[in-house]
């Protein structure tokens, strides 16, 4: 039965199909992003001309960011995004992380409520807040600055920051804590003691916070849209209005801004998309 | 040491631990949320002074030829926005995610690769899609005539008929990565002795999907749903990028998020009105509720989880 010609022709077909499936949707998702990177670097009639081909000597131009680096702040647009993103990441784990040991940690009066008044905010979008949240920040005069951005960012990303964490915690075992706790260690020395047997969970955590927060548009674009606390994002956004017919340009900065976040992207890919799978495997 | 007493006090590091999570998140988050929907009660005086006007601001915004005609429109939009992402995006991530389980050589390239839009950030997949679908670069029409579709090609993000459908497609693009990989960690922890009984019983492929697999994923089909409700009635930015606040041609690609934007800070010809932003926000976060809420009790309730 299992050596008829039918049966290896499905066997085949069986191995096959899926990878042409996966290939032929790889491409798909490569190609637009390819067609930006290859074309930033050629002059503009390479670029009209064989938008298929790769540079050569003779279409090799780097004109393009010659005008980006010209005309747009992007190193300003680099720090205010990496100044905003990494406090923000800083704050989010710590805080997180302390209320998640709080929560998993001690059994006090009022836990389950304090635990759910803090989920209710993964589900909610805190944008939906923007009108409440603008006129705090302008009563705080923290607009247009990268402090008012950083806090909007923490308070989005603790909730499912802690609700993830204090799960993790929940895990570590209890006789560590409590041998500790017989040497006389402080609560706090306990918590600086479980924070790096979470460490992977804070990886991941930190991450999948990092992301939204670099690539966001709409907190820039409302509470800091100053030139001066421009992020990548909404910097790239503007310069982009201005210069849609300037090909060279629109394609050097498009390239400039994804750099950055593709390379972080394949250098971690395999921890970031391990740790959604991690769970599955537990 | 007089912590002998039964009633303790409340311990002080507990507060200590919890204090600046919870002050944080109360005064950014909780306390304009709240002072949003309040605001939505109110109206702003020519003095910009407040005065409290009941729900004027929801008849306005059901009535009002200002806003009604524009609130129905982004409404409908959004939905059909939502739809296209739920009958597109989800099958195609529980087909890719289907695959990738079964394993291969090649399997993390594979997810690496169709991952990668998704970590990109809105505003630069709306600009990429702008180039590649510009006639004047006619990238996508030499793609299409190459297999002879040529004749498919069209103006697709300038005309009202198909705008809509393209930034739909366009989003469903981009983040077809997070069905995918959350399927997909469902379909991997299913132990293999469940999908191996089916096959020794003679089950297809196909069937051993449908009927063991499948069942066993339907808590995350849910997740996977409200997830991209949650996204899709919040969504702003790749319409924002692509078409500008007006949300052109004619509004044909006007959602909620764009809807709020423009009655919050206004547009070209009319002021913005920060009460009447409020009571849009007001109603998203009521269709956002309710599709939570529905979730909650109709689905998360009646779906059994496995115990694996």
């Amino acid at each position: 039965m299992k050596s008829t010609p039918l049966y290896r022709l499905q066997q085949v077909l069986g191995k096959s199909i899926p990878i042409l499936i996966l290939t032929i949707y790889s491409l798909i998702a490569l190609f637009p992003i390819a067609m930006v990177l290859i074309n930033s670097f050629k002059a503009k009639k390479a670029i009209f001309g064989a938008p298929f081909e790769l540079p050569d000597s003779a279409t090799f131009s780097l004109i393009g960011y010659q005008t980006v680096t010209s005309r747009a702040a992007f190193p300003t647009y680099f720090l205010n995004s990496s100044i905003v993103t990494f406090t923000a990441l800083v704050l989010t784990l710590l805080i997180g992380a302390m209320a998640a040991f709080a929560l998993s940690e001690y059994d006090f009066p009022g836990n389950a409520m304090t635990a759910l008044y803090l989920s209710m905010g993964i589900m909610i979008p805190i944008r939906l807040g923007t009108v409440g949240i603008l006129r705090l920040m302008v009563s705080l005069r923290l607009v247009n600055t990268l402090t008012g951005l950083i806090l909007v960012y923490v308070a989005q990303a603790l909730p499912l920051t802690i609700f993830i964490l204090s799960q993790f915690m929940r895990q570590v075992p209890k006789d560590l804590k409590d041998a500790a706790r017989i040497d006389g260690a402080s609560e706090y020395r306990i918590f600086g003691m479980v924070l790096p047997l979470v460490r992977p969970a804070l990886g991941a955590i930190g991450i999948f916070t990092m992301i939204p927060i670099w690539n966001d548009l709409w907190f820039p674009l409302i509470l800091a849209p100053s030139s001066k606390t421009a992020t990548v994002t909404l910097g790239v956004q503007q310069f982009l209005g201005q210069f849609v017919s300037d090909w060279n340009a629109v394609l050097s900065s498009l390239t400039l801004a994804m750099i950055p976040i593709l390379i972080l992207y394949i250098v971690f890919s395999r921890q970031m998309i391990g740790s959604i799978t991690a769970g599955a495997v537990k | 040491m007089q912590q002998t007493s039964r009633r303790r006090p409340f311990p002080i590091h507990v507060l200590v631990f919890l204090a600046p999570a919870i002050l944080l998140y109360t005064v950014f988050m909780v306390f304009p949320l709240i002072n949003s929907l309040r605001l939505s009660f109110f109206e702003i005086g020519s003095q910009n002074q407040m005065s409290f006007n009941g729900i004027q601001n929801y008849i306005k915004l059901f009535t009002d030829s200002n806003f009604a005609p524009f609130f129905w429109r982004a409404l409908k939009n959004n939905f059909i926005f939502f739809a296209v992402h739920m009958l597109v995006q989800n099958p195609i991530g529980l087909l890719l995610a289907a695959l990738l389980a079964e394993g291969g050589k090649l399997r993390n390239f594979f997810r690496t690769v169709i991952f990668m839009p998704t970590v990109l950030s809105v505003v630069i997949i709306g600009f990429i899609w702008q180039l590649i679908l510009n006639p004047l670069w006619g990238v996508a029409e030499s793609m299409l005539k190459a297999i002879h579709l040529g004749y498919l090609f069209g103006p697709w993000l300038g005309k009202p008929e198909t705008a809509l459908i393209t930034v739909s497609l366009i989003s469903v693009w981009q983040f077809v990565g997070i069905p995918m990989i959350l399927f997909y960690a469902a379909l991997i922890g299913i132990p293999e002795e469940l999908t191996e009984a089916a096959r020794v019983d003679g089950a297809t492929g196909w069937d051993t999907f449908w009927r063991v697999k499948f069942p066993i994923i339907l808590p995350t089909v849910g997740i996977v749903g409200i997830l991209t409700f949650v996204g899709n009635f919040n969504a702003f930015d790749l319409i924002y990028t692509m078409k500008g606040a007006n949300a052109g041609p004619d509004f044909a690609t006007d959602i909620m998020g764009t809807f709020f934007y423009r009655t919050f800070f206004g547009q070209q010809l009319q002021l913005g009105n920060p009460t009447m932003g409020a009571t849009v926000a007001a109603m998203m976060f009521l269709i956002i509720l309710t599709g939570v809420f529905l979730y909650m009790f109709l689905w998360a309730r009646r779906v059994q989880t496995y115990e694996l």
